[in-house]
Formats: C-alpha cells, structure tokens, sequence
C-alpha cells in the first residue's frame, strides 16, 4: 500500500494561513457552491417577479396609483424575497459539518462569517438588483427615482443580510426555523425599510433624499463591523448539539 | 507493561503502555483530563472521566450508541464546554482558541460540502488550516486511494468513499492532537487498514490520536500503544 | 466589601434563590395589589375628568404604566441576557427567559388599552401613531424571543440563544423608536401624542405614579414566581428539587 512511504513532514504547522489567505479560500468555495447550485440563484428572482406581477392586478393598472406605491412594493418585495436563502444560510454547514471546522480554523471565525455573509449576499441578493430595472418598469416607478431605489437597496440589503445572518445562525437547526426568522427579522428590518422607503419617497417628491441614504451607510458599517461577531457567537451556541 | 484496571463512575480503564521508542521525553501528556463530566438538560451524558494521553500515544475510547463517546469528543474539541473537570493540554490549561490549527477534528459527518469535489474541499480545508511540509491535496488523496475521483462531485461517492474524503483531511492538515470520531465507520477491512497505518504512522511521529468506536477493532499492529477507555451506556 | 458578592453568589445557587424568591414573593403581591387598588380608585374615581378627552383620558393609569413596563421588563431581560451570557449563570439564564412572558405580556396591554383609548378620541380601533407602532416592534421583539428560546429543546442552549437575541434586540430598541418617530412625521405631518398635553394636573399625577410602582411591584412578584418554577425546569433531575417536590406530595 502506499501509506507505506513516510511523510517526511512536520506536524505541527508553526504558522497557521493568514486571514487573507483563509478568506480567499472561503471566497473561492462559495463562488464556486454558487456556481454549482446557479439555479438556485434564479428563485429569488422569480418569487419578486411573481409578486410584482400580482399587484396590478390586485390593485388596478392604472398608473398613477402604481407608481405612487412602487417604491414601497419593490423594497417589501425585496426583503421577502430574501427571505428564504437567508433561512438557509447557515443550515447546509451545520448538518454536512463543514460549520465546525470553520469554528475550528485558527482565523477569527468573525472574519470568515463576514466573507460568507457578503459573498452571500453578492450570490443571491445582488441578481435580484440587477434585475430591479425591469420589476420597476413593471410597477411604472418614475425612472429618476430608480438610481436612489437602487442605491437604497445597494445599503439596506447587505444590511440586512448581516442582521438575517445572526438571525440564521440562531435559528440553525431548529424546527420551523423559516417562520422564527420571518418573526425576529421584522423589527430589525423596521428601521431600514424605513429609511430606505423613506430615500424613495423623498426622491419621488423632489425632496431632499441624501439623509436617509446617509443613515442606511452608517448603519451598514456598524453592521459590517459588529455583526460579524454577534454571528460568530451565535454560531458557537448553534454547534452545541 | 502496565496493566492496571479501574472503575471510575461509568468507566473502565485498562492501560497497554509499552516504552516509547523514539520520542524524546515530553514532560506534560499533550492531553490530560480530570474529572470530565458532561450533562445535558440534567441529564448525564458521562460520568466523571480520568486520562492522559501522550505523544505518540494512540487512545481508542469504545462504547455503545448513545454512550457519550461522541459528546466526549466535541468537549476535548472545544466545541461543547464540560459540566465539570478540567482539560489540560501540553501541561496548560485548555484555552480553546489556542488548541485551533494543533488539532484535527473529524466529527461525525464528513466535515465536507456535497457539491464540492474532494479536491475542491481539501483546497478549502488547507487555505484554512495550511498544510503539512510536503503534503498537497494531491498526495493526500493518493493516500486515501481516491486519487481518480479527485473531482467528482462528493454527492456522487459512495457512504466509503465520503469518508476516504474525509479521512485525506488527516493527510493533508497539520495538527499534533487528532480527535476521530467514528473513524472506522462506513469502511471496509481495507479503509480501516488505511486508518490504522495513517494513525500509526502520525503516532510514530509524536502525534497522538483520540479515536472513538462503537465496534471492538483489532489494530493492525499488536504492539502500537493503546489505551481502552470503555464508557458504559 | 466582599459580603455582597458572596451573598449574591449564594444567591445564584437554584435551591437558596428558590427559597428566597418563594419568601419575598408574597410581600411584592401584595403590596403591588394594594397599591394598584389604590392607585385605580384615584385614576378612577377621584381624579376630575380631563377638559379635553372627558373621561375617556381614564385608559392612561393603565396604559402609560404597562407602556413603561413593557421597556422595564425588556432592559432587565437583557441585562440578565448579558449576566448569562458572559458568566452562563444557570439563574441569569432562567430570569432572562421569564421576563420575556411578562413584558410581552405588558405590551400587549399596552397596545390593546392603546386601541381602546384611540376610539374614543379618533374613532379608530387601531392608528399607526409612533408610540402604539413601537409597541407592536417591542410585541415582536418579545415573541422572537420566546420562540426562539421554545424552538430549541436544550433549554440552557435555548436560552443562551435566545439572550443573544435579547441583546441584539435591546441595540435595536432605540433605532426603531426613532426611526418610526421620523416615519410618522414623515406621512402625517405631525406627532400625534397619545398623552396629549405635557403637562399633567397633580390629582391626575399621583395616581399615575402610583400605579406606575404597583406595576413594578408586580413585575418583581411575577419574575420572582416565574424564575421559581423556570429553575424547577431547568434543574427537574437535581436532588434538591426532587426532595421539595416529595416534601410538597406528602404535605
């Protein structure tokens, strides 16, 4: 057999990988579980697609009525198309293991959650803006008011998404863990529909719109820079199995 | 040869030690544990528990389902923290996040995504963990023999061939302290071989290896150094 | 001094704050009873019908005081929350969970005596006004938790789960109040005060406060016999529980 050879190695590695070097690696396998799993990035998109199509029809096609209501619609939507993957961030890493040896690694594990938040986030949420364009025709959004929905939904989503995350990580693992997360996302998102809505409105207005933008970005950063640990330590209670 | 027998609590304890044959002389086991116990909703899951393990030690922890061995192994891991007792390694008290990278843990699933190719998952594992000297994922998957499904999707392997996957990981990773649970699971006379001469081979070194097991399963060397810890249901 | 952290640390052990809680419960009921009815009989009876709502402005003896609760009960949810999961205090862990019934409680009578006031003065069951919109962020924040903490079967788990919860929620807290604050004058153009007038007649006051210590009486009476019967839970197989349960069956 070939064990026989001896591994001329040493077994204690003096140097653990670098942060950088850890987060590329993690960077390169969900890029890739994303590519493989490709179709699973189109639901979101469908689900936003269906609901925005239904609203004309519940309410009525005449236009004033859905460009008055357009930015709201197409946020909620948003959010609630998110919904389902964010259910499923963390569960896939928990039952196949692979959640333990990230806690296991000798990177903070608050750095690799927030690659994983983020390149999550680009994977599922980011397709979804992308296609904003066509469910704001659809829902007759005043095309100067599209660039600010746009970078509203650029800064609330990722916010979202890192608040979704610590949410997900609780929630791993447990029953009906699709309706928890709905019922604690709703008053964290609170604020940022909020504000994001509020950015919408104001633009369709003509009024000003840069201080609710404003808000959104420091809430993001402090998002980007706390809740990688919130949801580092609520993972370790979901490992507690 | 030391074969002493004792009861404590839940758990029979026989020692085979023979003397080390190239180990230069360690002051402190690399694992010592006092008074290990672990509960769960107030339950015991076990009992208190007294070892130490060495370098170059092999130590196989038996039992049936349901008797602790796999909780056992999650709390020497860091992953659970104990009820009661105390964990020492290398002579200092366990301070988890230091034991991160001296360690490989392969825990009752694979540890490895489906969707992924073995040699997908083992570049993951070592931009995490690094590498040993010398070892690359190609070496560690010759090891395992699963050198010609290196890129199939993980999905597509057999229950033994996953744990091949997942076995290369002891291959590859650096680590002193190796924590296996249910190493011999979904394998065949020869995989557990395989795991043998890995384990024996690590052992030879100046590893030391905890490994858990439901079956009694005879090591392929009779003279490796071993310890039985049996923990009654 | 070191008396009080050691009394405290025999306090957190499950069969002495047992005791403890068991002999200091009765006190808190009571008081919190009389003083209610007290505080009820002056909001209700002696205290002269406001100019403007005429007798309706009554609902606030009740409401504004479950409304302070409703937050007082979740800050001491996230401080035991902090407690337990800092230091995983069996006994923090356990006061953390039972707040959250309690305040949840509290909120939803702050929102429903909320609605019931909003119909005599705008005719309305139910208005997003800021303060009633808070209640019902705070009534979910409340219900996350308690479902959280239900969901997973291991109940230190859970609960440590669920006061991480409770800590990101009380972080929250004060975005949400705000930001509805702002929505509100966004899409109405003005605060609509449910209190009204700032300032508050004494004979009206009084009975306010009353009532506002009689809720936190009855907060601590509450916590006090839930935390006994969470710790019974929580430490069912223990010899200490199961001697009580014994000396209760043959009493």
């Amino acid at each position: 057999m070939s064990l026989a050879t001896a591994i001329r190695s040493d077994l204690r590695q003096t140097s653990p990988p670098r942060g950088t070097h850890a987060c590329r690696a993690l960077l390169r396998r969900e890029l890739l579980l994303a590519w493989r799993r490709r179709s699973d990035v189109l639901f979101p998109v469908l689900y936003a697609l269906i609901v925005v199509t239904l609203f004309p029809f519940a309410l009525g096609p005449e236009d004033a009525l859905l460009t008055r209501i357009s930015g709201g619609v197409l946020l909620v939507t948003v959010l609630l198309a998110m919904l389902p993957n964010l259910e499923s961030m963390f569960r896939g890493d928990l039952e196949d293991g692979s959640l333990e040896q990230m806690l296991l690694a000798p990177q903070p594990l608050a750095l690799l959650v927030l690659v994983r938040v983020l390149t999550h986030w680009a994977t599922t949420t980011l397709p979804l803006i992308v296609v904003m364009p066509l469910l704001a025709l659809l829902l007759r959004l005043p095309i100067e008011v599209l660039p600010v929905l746009l970078i509203a939904l650029l800064l609330a989503t990722p916010l979202l998404a890192l608040m979704g995350a610590i949410l997900s990580a609780l929630t791993a693992g447990t029953r009906r863990s699709a309706i928890l997360l709905a019922l604690m996302l709703l008053p964290l998102a609170v604020p940022v529909v909020i504000f994001a809505a509020g950015a919408v409105a104001a633009a369709q207005s003509g009024l000003p719109y840069l201080a609710p933008l404003l808000w959104l970005a420091a809430a993001l950063i402090l998002a980007l820079v706390l809740a990688p640990f919130a949801c580092a330590a609520a993972l370790r209670i979901a490992v507690e199995t | 040869m030391d074969n002493a027998a004792s009861r404590l609590g839940q758990c029979a304890v026989s020692s085979i030690r023979a003397m080390p044959i190239s180990l230069s002389a360690s002051a402190a086991p690399i694992l010592d544990v006092q008074g290990l116990a672990f509960a769960r909703n107030e339950e015991p899951v076990f009992g208190p528990l007294d070892f130490a393990l060495d370098r170059g030690e092999t130590l196989l922890v038996e039992g049936d389902n349901g008797s602790g061995k796999t909780t056992l192994l999650r709390v020497l891991a860091g992953l659970l923290q104990a009820s009661a007792g105390e964990i020492r390694f290398d002579g200092q008290p366990l301070a988890h996040d230091a034991l991160h990278g001296q360690m490989v843990f392969l825990g009752h699933q694979p540890g490895m995504k489906n969707d992924l190719s073995p040699c997908e998952n083992l570049a993951f594992l070592s931009g995490l963990y690094g590498a040993r000297e010398g070892a690359d994922v190609g070496s560690a998957l010759a090891q395992v023999d699963l050198a010609i499904y290196a890129d199939t999707p993980l999905r597509m392997l057999s229950a033994g061939q996953k744990k091949r996957a997942a076995l290369a990981r002891l291959a590859l990773l650096p680590g002193e302290l190796w924590l296996l649970d249910e190493a011999y699971a979904n394998l065949d006379r020869r995989g557990i071989e395989m795991v043998n001469a890995l384990v024996a081979s690590h052992c030879s070194r100046g590893g030391a290896a905890l490994l858990t097991s439901h079956g009694a399963v005879r090591f392929a060397d009779p003279h490796a150094r071993h310890v039985r810890l049996e923990l009654a249901a | 001094m070191n008396i009080i952290p050691l009394w405290l640390h025999k306090l957190s052990s499950p069969p002495v704050f047992y005791r403890f809680a068991g002999a200091l419960r009765p006190w808190f009921l009571w008081s919190a009873l009389i003083l209610g009815a007290a505080a009820l009989y002056g909001g209700l009876v002696l205290a002269p019908p406001d100019y403007q709502q005429g007798d309706a402005f009554r609902i606030i003896f009740i409401h504004v005081p479950c409304a302070w609760m409703s937050l007082f009960a979740y800050f001491c949810m996230a401080v035991a929350a902090l407690v337990a999961m800092v230091w995983r205090i069996k006994l923090a862990e356990v006061i953390a969970m039972e707040c959250a019934p309690i305040g949840a409680a509290f909120t939803l009578i702050t929102l429903i005596t909320g609605s019931l006031w909003g119909k005599p003065m705008w005719g309305t069951w139910w208005t997003w006004d800021a303060r009633l919109t808070s209640e019902l962020v705070l009534l979910f924040l409340y219900l996350g938790v308690i479902g959280l903490f239900n969901a997973i079967e291991d109940r230190r788990r859970g609960a440590r789960a669920a006061s991480l919860l409770a800590l990101v929620g009380i972080v929250n807290l004060p975005i949400v109040h705000y930001s509805v604050l702002w929505w509100n004058t966004l899409h109405q153009g003005q605060t609509v005060n449910l209190i009204g007038q700032s300032k508050i007649a004494p004979a009206m006051l009084w009975p306010l406060l009353l009532m506002v210590l009689a809720t936190h009486l009855y907060f601590v009476a509450s916590l006090l016999a839930r935390a006994r019967v969470g710790l019974l839970a929580v430490e069912g197989g223990k010899q200490w529980a199961r001697e009580l349960i014994a000396e209760k069956a043959d009493a």
